[in-house]
């Protein structure tokens, strides 16, 4: 009797833990840039980089234009490698904000200062939870979020390239 | 061509598969006493036309046959032929067709090597070992196929990310499959035995070199994939608790466990019923990574592939086996005799025991950490991330106990032991480590309360496993094994205390003190190499007594776009001095950073010397003192 007890205890647990897996395996599903169109979750508080001030993720957004969002850390070398194109999104005046992932603050700034600042603001994400929120993998990456719903309405995954600049100008021209 | 003939025999081996699922099962179930020789015949053919396909991939990567998805994808013809090579199990398909050739050439050496065993045990090794082949034959051909055609035929393929192209990882991945591989057979022979009825201490020795080799490989797998992370990412770190690292720590510390527990089956013939639980988990473990790297579940930096099916598929298998193993097990547990003689709590086998419960609680603490975030997630949609605090915090303190039951464990008699007259050798010894631990611990700043016994325990460790040496009874290939693993435990600690970095903004010519020591760039040299752009900085740090040169490296590579530092690194036997640097805008100024590591050089020799022993156990015929 004890016995089938255990079994039963046993499959019945088996059987839990390959429901939990499924699921898990539907949830990180959504990561093709194509099918992401959730919003983002506003009420998420962060601390900034540069002030440490503790601030409500939606006050960085304007309300009237879209922005963009970009996952980035001083050791991660793609990070650098796509610095550029977020410069002359800079030079056209867009909103982006930074989310400094599982970095040091001396660090952060230090590469900011040494190659220049792209963001209008930065949100520092010590271990990594609030890039997560954003459905990141890795870093870098990119979100395009629109101005009127507050949609993710595209995300890039890995640096940015010249193409991707390009494109990213006309998802910003349809959106203000 | 090579796609066809890959494709094709892939296809005859899963022929073969089924059909010696079936032949196995009836012959299992006959009273033949002599093993068929189609069953050689068949899974020579079967061996042979898996290698074929592995080949015919490699030989695809080598001469750069476009036509093929996996080659396109993954190669180009600038590569090196090396890493065109070993650009075959870089990428997805083709780590899982290695999977497999491991998977059967690990059978068909089983067979050969069990001729003294019973028929029917025999028979049903191969029954279960060939499911778990042919179930890995369905989910390449359904799934994952590496001789997937393209037409028109590219020209040029899409490369391969150059982090990738280091020599210690190319040959990490197939070492490290060799261990997860070999863990297949423990279980297909456990579960085999168990319904047969022959575990006890003949079985015991005959499966205890499966366990060695799987632990060996195992070991110089997370050794190869940590060298890795040290030398390329260029973190200066060795060990993460990144989840794919996890992935393969778990069914180490599993597979540790039981490499104890068979010596106790092997000696005493008891603990039977344990020695298969830990079978089928070390495997079930060993086949949960390949879930959770291959399916994209995990939110890791190194997760290859993201397709759902795939992760379906090896989920419902996964559980198809541990259904069938937790069946058998509970189906046939009243075959297992009992055996079990009376235990005295001072003995080798409560030793062992508590060597075990260490490694299950090791192993918990691992496996929340990269499980529990994905639940949390299911179950009310939070997403959590965990990082080595946790580990380090949950893992640290219970290394006190561990460190001490280590140090007498080993030493224990089989049976029981007797709490003997006070030992001066050991007080001395005890008290030289006091010593040695107060002249290191007043040269840090950094010291908590918690390093001190743990700094006294492991120096103590160490010398009692050195004493060991000239003393114990016990064999040798356990008497390195242990020595190893107490003079990893201290170069990992005195390396945590006494490491120091800094980071600076330098430009040619630029000098920088920190700790005593001063690093100057004095140079930056640009050269095109074969496959991409070298930026080579010349380095000099001193101190009062003695100064070296640094020669770190940034490489941008144009096949894809991708720029990787190359760390330089001077080692020496007390230390390693770390320097890396990245390109910031064009202003001449680079991002510099020095790292000194005291010790990071015997972190590799001590797991070497781990590994040395399982290889000498493996090696020596028969063990007998032990």
């Amino acid at each position: 009797m004890s016995k089938n007890i255990k079994f039963l205890g046993l499959l019945l647990s088996l059987i839990i833990i390959f429901i939990i897996l499924l699921k898990g395996l539907n949830v990180s599903k959504d990561y093709s840039n194509e099918k992401l169109k959730s919003k983002i979750d506003f009420s998420l508080n962060a601390k900034k980089l540069f002030s440490d001030e503790i601030i409500n993720i939606s006050d960085l957004f304007d309300k009237n234009s879209p922005s963009v969002v970009n996952i980035w850390a001083s050791w991660c070398a793609p990070c650098r490698e796509e610095h550029q194109f977020l410069m002359k999104l800079k030079d056209m005046n867009i909103n982006i904000i930074g989310i400094n992932y599982k970095d040091t603050p001396k660090n952060a700034k230090n590469f900011l200062s040494s190659i220049g600042n792209p963001y209008s603001e930065v949100i520092t994400d010590n271990d990594g939870t609030k890039s997560i929120e954003f459905g990141a993998i890795g870093v870098p990456e990119t979100f395009i979020i629109s101005g009127k719903t507050n949609e993710i309405i595209k995300k890039y995954i890995g640096p940015l390239t010249s193409e991707n600049l390009i494109e990213i100008k006309k998802l910003l021209k349809k959106n203000v | 061509m090579s796609n066809y003939l890959g494709n094709y025999s892939l296809y005859i081996a899963l022929i073969a598969s089924v059909y010696l699922i079936f032949k196995s099962y009836f012959d299992a179930n006959s009273e033949n006493k002599y093993l068929d020789k189609n069953f050689i015949l068949i899974t020579s053919i079967q061996t042979i036309m898996i290698t074929v396909g592995f080949f015919s991939l490699v030989a695809a990567f080598v001469i750069s046959d476009f036509s093929n998805e996996t080659v396109f994808n993954n190669s180009h013809t600038l590569k090196p032929l090396f890493y065109k090579v070993s650009g075959t199990w870089g990428n997805h398909e083709g780590s899982l067709l290695l999977w497999l050739l491991v998977l059967s050439i690990f059978l068909f050496i089983f067979l050969l090597n069990s001729k003294s065993q019973d028929t029917k045990y025999k028979l049903l090794t191969v029954l279960f070992q060939q499911i778990i082949i042919s179930g890995f034959l369905v989910f390449i051909l359904l799934t994952s196929n590496p001789f997937k055609t393209l037409y028109p035929i590219p020209t040029e393929g899409l490369g391969l990310n150059p982090i990738l192209q280091d020599p210690a990882l190319a040959i990490h991945p197939p070492i490290l499959y060799l261990g997860y591989v070999g863990t297949s057979i423990i279980f297909s022979a456990s579960l085999a035995s168990m319904i047969s009825g022959n575990i006890g201490d003949k079985w015991a020795r005959h499966i205890k070199k499966w366990v060695l080799v799987s632990w060996v490989f195992l070991t110089i797998g997370i050794l190869l994939g940590s060298i890795w992370a040290y030398y390329e990412l260029g973190w200066g770190g060795f060990w993460f608790w990144d989840p794919v690292e996890n992935v393969s720590l778990m069914p180490w510390f599993c597979l540790t466990a039981l490499l104890h527990t068979v010596i106790v089956l092997q000696k005493r013939n008891s603990f039977k019923e344990w020695t298969i639980i830990l079978s089928i988990t070390t495997f079930s473990l060993s086949m949960s990574g390949t879930f959770l790297v291959r399916s994209g579940i995990l939110n890791s930096i190194h997760t290859f592939a993201n397709d759902p099916s795939r992760g379906l598929y090896i989920l419902s298998f996964l559980f198809i086996l541990i259904l069938m193993s937790i069946l058998i097990f509970f189906y046939n547990q009243n075959k297992i005799s009992n055996t079990a003689k009376e235990n005295f709590i001072l003995s080798k086998e409560t030793a062992i025991l508590v060597n075990n419960w260490f490694m299950m609680f090791f192993l918990s603490v691992v496996l929340v950490g990269t499980i529990y975030p994905i639940f949390l997630e299911v179950l009310n949609g939070s997403k959590i991330s965990v990082g080595p605090p946790f580990y380090h915090n949950l893992l640290i303190p219970f290394l006190i106990p561990f460190l001490i039951f280590m140090s007498f464990g080993p030493s224990l008699k089989w049976i029981k032991d007797k709490l003997k007259k006070f030992n001066y050798n050991i007080l001395v010894i005890f008290l030289v480590s006091l010593l040695i631990s107060y002249v290191i611990l007043t040269k840090t700043k950094n010291s908590f309360l918690l390093s001190i016994p743990l700094i006294v325990l492991s120096i103590y460790l160490l010398l009692v496993t050195i004493k060991d040496f000239f003393v114990s009874k016990s064999s040798i290939s356990q008497k390195i094994s242990h020595f190893g693993f107490s003079l990893l435990i201290t170069s990992i600690l005195l390396n945590g205390l006494f490491s120091y970095e800094f980071n600076s903004n330098m430009k040619v010519g630029d000098e920088r003190i920190f700790n005593e020591k001063v690093v100057k760039l004095k140079e930056v040299n640009v050269t095109d190499v074969d496959n991409y752009k070298s930026l080579k900085a010349s380095f000099e740090v001193s101190n009062k007594n003695s100064a070296f040169a640094l020669y770190p490296e940034v490489r941008i590579y144009q096949q894809p776009l991708t720029i990787t530092s190359e760390a330089d690194i001077k080692t020496t036997l007390f230390s390693d001095n770390f320097l890396v640097f990245n390109i910031l805008k064009d202003d001449g100024y680079y991002n510099v950073r020095y790292q000194y590591k005291p010790l990071m050089i015997w972190i590799w020799i001590s797991t070497i010397f781990i590994s040395l022993g399982g290889l000498l156990s493996v090696i020596k015929k028969n063990e007998q003192k032990y």
